[in-house]
């Protein structure tokens, strides 16, 4: 299977299910190559287990290139591990030396439950985004594409908030388990664009309430969360939510 | 043996002038309405562009809607991953474009092997998509004075490519997932994630149901409806090793396959010419480079064979820029199979770099010198970072190292013109169905069909469905979903019960390599045979050695990937008897035995310009061959040429 020279010991939480308790199991991993990513060294050991007749660890994954937001994993106490603007997907053992011991957990949050193992339920994020993170327009009533200018500075801008991958490694890395990050993102994305115009101040109302309601902490501005966001997403956002926020309620709907 | 049918498939296509025809087909389709649609259930399987677009479009239209995804938010589907762009004839940049040129384009890009009322339809659709989406909010790339900006992409001559940076999927994707949740806001639509379809339920010859098997916690559960849309992906990690999210899989299509609906040119498989190269045995993916790194990015290998010198080394005048020799009009931006042909054969002939000689160099030198490496980190930013994560290479100081690998699948389940499968009501959108690439898709043209098929044609063929027949009501107490349930679980049980020594994911690599040795860029007669054979025994020792930990009860990963290959090792068996049935070249198919002197496929228009279109004829019997005859009166076929 592997054709590397790494040894590594691993201490993984386990979990039977979301009612379960769950503790930290110590496995070793031998033959690791620098070039494998974080998951196919996490597959060696799969393979492994399955051989020994236990039963694989479960850590939920997809693309493998960085992009769908599925995989997470707090590597050595941070989201996604030691390497910046990083996916756990994209992060390569390179980064570890042989003989590393390395702490595999969940993400950790009220709102992000833990289904087995390593897997954890990250629907609080869809019901955030389904209270507006939208532009209301059904399909067939577009004017042409070109009939919206928009300057490109802010669609350059805009784009980089919507570069969001929805992973939750701001709510993991948090120390309040705040989304803020996460809801800033979607919010800036339609505040900078002439689209999201007409329902600026209901947005980010509804968005900020159910945020709440799902049981996500406050931000108390660590910065936290953009140190450990994959794709660079800046805490630029986070102000300007508080901006769009503070908009919404005082001019309200003018 | 292959028995070929003698009845011929009716792909329902529309007649008259080709730009009028779904103008013509849409005045004749059945309207549900609005006050009655609330009294219709759709179930929509898989969320990516396709399924995504068709649930949230359909759900604005008033009918209840269900979508089903495998993965934990529809947001993930791997529609996500696609990377440069989106084609439309909108002939912004003022360069010639129109429908009839994506229409023409498409066709010939195809090889000739597509329905040419689909293809035109979707060229027609291609303008609407991009303002659906612009008015959704999805930040398209733009110029300084706010307009919309194009590239380039393989196999065209104009500038037609929407982008979103190298994240159009990404963009495209969130819009139609963002419609979704809006949808499911105003409480026509509720998302079912963690789900994974295991069977179509077909009451008295219609799609009314579906099984799906919830991921959590291992919970067979029922749905029924008033038509199913599959809308579930193509079927590229039957190689294994694929651009494709490790979650994709066959499984859907395949269930649907056994319950009647006909499984179109299977053998119709994309390898795209620019992805990072295999490096090792441990390697679970492979991570494409976008072919719009061809618009600035000049493929090249050593003239000299086992030339060892560092690329910088080389001086142009050893250098051999194949493609741009070969193929003068369209250099680098010829289409994709001819690109990953022509990468391969210099490879075979020992020309190869990189560790192995499986690898060509992709050069930004010229374009950085020319615009600056701000100008390509603008273009290609995340992209370029990419490649140095997997790599440890930077790209914007030595040339990309490339090879071809398993990108897109054309064939798939087959549908007529109102994207409806073999069996009434139940619908294939997108990549799993076969309808509009032929045999070789040209790049930004799967985010175009997805959309195409979700936003603009489902929503008016899904409403025409339901209108036209009477539906007697059938809830999931019928006793064809106890039967499905009944055979679902039967199958779960046995696999968790071979309990033998193998993992499931050992075999699934070894049906890749098989697929990607016998069945992959070049194809033959002899090595079909064999590899039929090789398929057979692999599946035979996967129901007697497969182990599968844990219990159906629970999430349970392993035994997800279990069902998957397990279905993978029946559907490779298809693919290579579609090859092998096959007998001429066309586009992604490659047959050795027919090919020009330049080593460009050689169609055989007089025995195969046809879709075969395959039939399940029950468990270890020999498949059913179909044909629809395919005819060409806009766009004559002529041998394809990029020269």
């Amino acid at each position: 299977m592997s054709d590397g020279s790494m040894s590594l010991t691993l201490k993984i939480w386990r979990q039977a299910d979301a009612s379960s308790q769950g503790d930290f199991r110590v496995y070793k991993v031998h033959g690791i190559s620098p070039d494998q990513s974080f998951l196919e060294m996490l597959d060696v050991l799969n393979e492994q287990l399955i051989q020994q007749g236990e039963e694989p660890v479960a850590f939920d994954h997809d693309c493998r290139e960085g992009i769908c937001g599925m995989c997470s994993l707090m590597i050595n106490g941070q989201a996604h591990g030691p390497e910046r603007t990083t996916t756990t997907c994209q992060l390569h053992m390179r980064h570890f030396r042989s003989g590393d011991t390395i702490v595999i957990e969940p993400w950790r949050a009220k709102a992000f439950p833990v289904l087995r193992d390593l897997v954890v339920d990250r629907s609080a994020f869809d019901r955030i985004i389904s209270k507006g993170g939208y532009v209301s327009v059904n399909t067939g009533n577009a004017p042409d594409g070109n009939a919206i200018l928009i300057p490109k500075e802010n669609a350059d801008k805009a784009f980089e908030a919507a570069t969001c991958i929805g992973c939750g490694a701001c709510v993991a890395a948090c120390k309040n388990a705040s989304a803020m990050l996460f809801v800033s993102a979607k919010v800036s994305q339609m505040a900078m664009l002439p689209q999201g115009q007409p329902e600026r101040t209901m947005r980010v109302q509804s968005m900020v309430a159910q945020m709440d309601a799902e049981g996500f902490g406050g931000c108390t501005n660590t910065n936290e969360c953009e140190a450990a966001c994959p794709v660079g997403i800046s805490v630029e956002n986070i102000a300007r939510l508080n901006r769009e926020y503070l908009r919404a309620v005082t001019v309200g709907r003018s | 043996m292959t028995t070929t049918a003698s009845s011929v498939l009716d792909g329902r296509c529309p007649t008259g002038p080709i730009s009028e025809r779904w103008e013509k087909r849409k005045n004749e389709l059945k309207l549900v309405s609005p006050t009655n649609k609330r009294k219709y259930e759709i179930l929509v399987v898989g969320t990516g562009l396709a399924g995504a677009s068709a649930a949230a479009s359909l759900a604005e239209l008033g009918y209840n809607v269900k979508a089903f995804c495998f993965q934990d938010t529809p947001r993930r589907a791997h529609s996500i991953a696609a990377q440069g762009g989106i084609n439309a004839a909108k002939n912004y940049q003022n360069d010639g474009d129109s429908v009839f040129r994506l229409f023409a384009d498409t066709i010939k890009g195809g090889d000739f092997r597509s329905r040419e009322s689909n293809v035109h339809r979707l060229a027609e659709l291609s303008v609407n998509i991009i303002d659906q989406c612009v008015a959704q909010g999805v930040p398209f790339a733009r110029e300084y004075g706010g307009l919309l900006s194009n590239r380039t992409f393989g196999g065209a001559l104009v500038s037609r490519t929407f982008y979103a940076r190298g994240q159009t999927g990404q963009q495209l994707l969130l819009g139609a997932y963002s419609a979704l949740m809006r949808q499911q806001h105003v409480g026509r639509l509720k998302v079912f994630a963690r789900r994974e379809m295991l069977d179509v339920v077909v009451v008295d010859g219609v799609a009314r149901g579906i099984v799906v098997r919830n991921l959590v916690t291992g919970q067979l559960e029922t749905y029924s409806g008033h038509a199913v849309l599959l809308c579930t992906g193509g079927y590229g990690t039957v190689y294994y090793l694929s651009t494709n999210a490790k979650g994709c899989n066959v499984t859907a299509n395949w269930r649907a396959y056994k319950r009647g609906a006909y499984f179109a040119n299977p053998c119709y498989t994309q390898i795209h010419p620019t992805c990072i190269p295999v490096h090792g045995d441990y390697q679970s993916k492979l991570t494409l480079m976008s072919e719009s790194l061809r618009n600035d990015g000049r493929v090249w290998v050593p003239a000299k064979m086992g030339d060892q010198r560092s690329p910088d080394q080389i001086p142009d005048a050893d250098r051999d820029y194949y493609l741009e020799r070969r193929y003068p009009t369209y250099g680098n931006m010829a289409p994709r199979d001819v690109a990953s042909r022509a990468a391969k054969e210099r490879c075979d002939l020992g020309y190869g770099v990189g560790a192995g000689g499986q690898a060509v160099y992709l050069d930004f030198t010229d374009a950085i010198r020319r615009d600056g490496e701000a100008a390509i980190r603008a273009r290609y930013g995340n992209l370029f970072d990419m490649y140095h994560k997997i790599t440890d290479e930077n790209p914007y100081s030595s040339p990309m190292r490339i090879y071809p690998a398993v990108h897109y699948t054309m064939g798939g389940l087959w549908v007529d013109y109102h994207l409806q499968s073999t069996i009434p009501g139940l619908f294939v959108l997108g990549e799993a169905n076969f309808s509009d690439h032929g045999s070789n898709r040209l790049g930004a043209s799967a985010l175009m069909q997805g959309l195409a098929d979700g936003y603009f044609v489902a929503p008016y063929t899904v409403g025409d469905h339901i209108a036209s027949r009477k539906l007697a009501p059938v809830t999931t107490d019928h006793p064809e979903f106890e039967r499905c349930v009944g055979e679902t679980r039967a199958r779960i049980y046995k696999l968790l019960n071979v309990n033998g020594r193998r993992s499931a994911d050992s075999f699934h690599r070894e049906l890749g390599k098989l697929m990607w040795d016998y069945c992959g860029m070049s194809r033959s007669e002899k090595g079909l045979q064999q590899v039929i054979q090789k398929i057979r025994g692999l599946r035979e020792e996967f129901w007697q050695n497969v182990k599968v930990p844990g219990s159906g009860n629970a999430l349970n990963q392993n035994l997800e990937q279990a069902g998957r290959v397990a279905d993978f090792l029946e559907f490779g068996e298809l693919l290579a008897l579609d090859a092998l049935t096959r007998r001429e070249s066309c586009g992604g198919h490659f047959r050795e035995e027919y090919q020009t002197k330049d080593n460009d496929t050689l169609r055989d228009d007089a025995n195969f310009s046809h879709v075969a279109a395959w039939r399940f004829a029950g468990e270890n019997q020999d498949p059913v061959r179909h044909v629809e005859p395919l005819s060409f009166q806009d766009v004559q076929p002529v041998q394809r040429s990029y020269k």
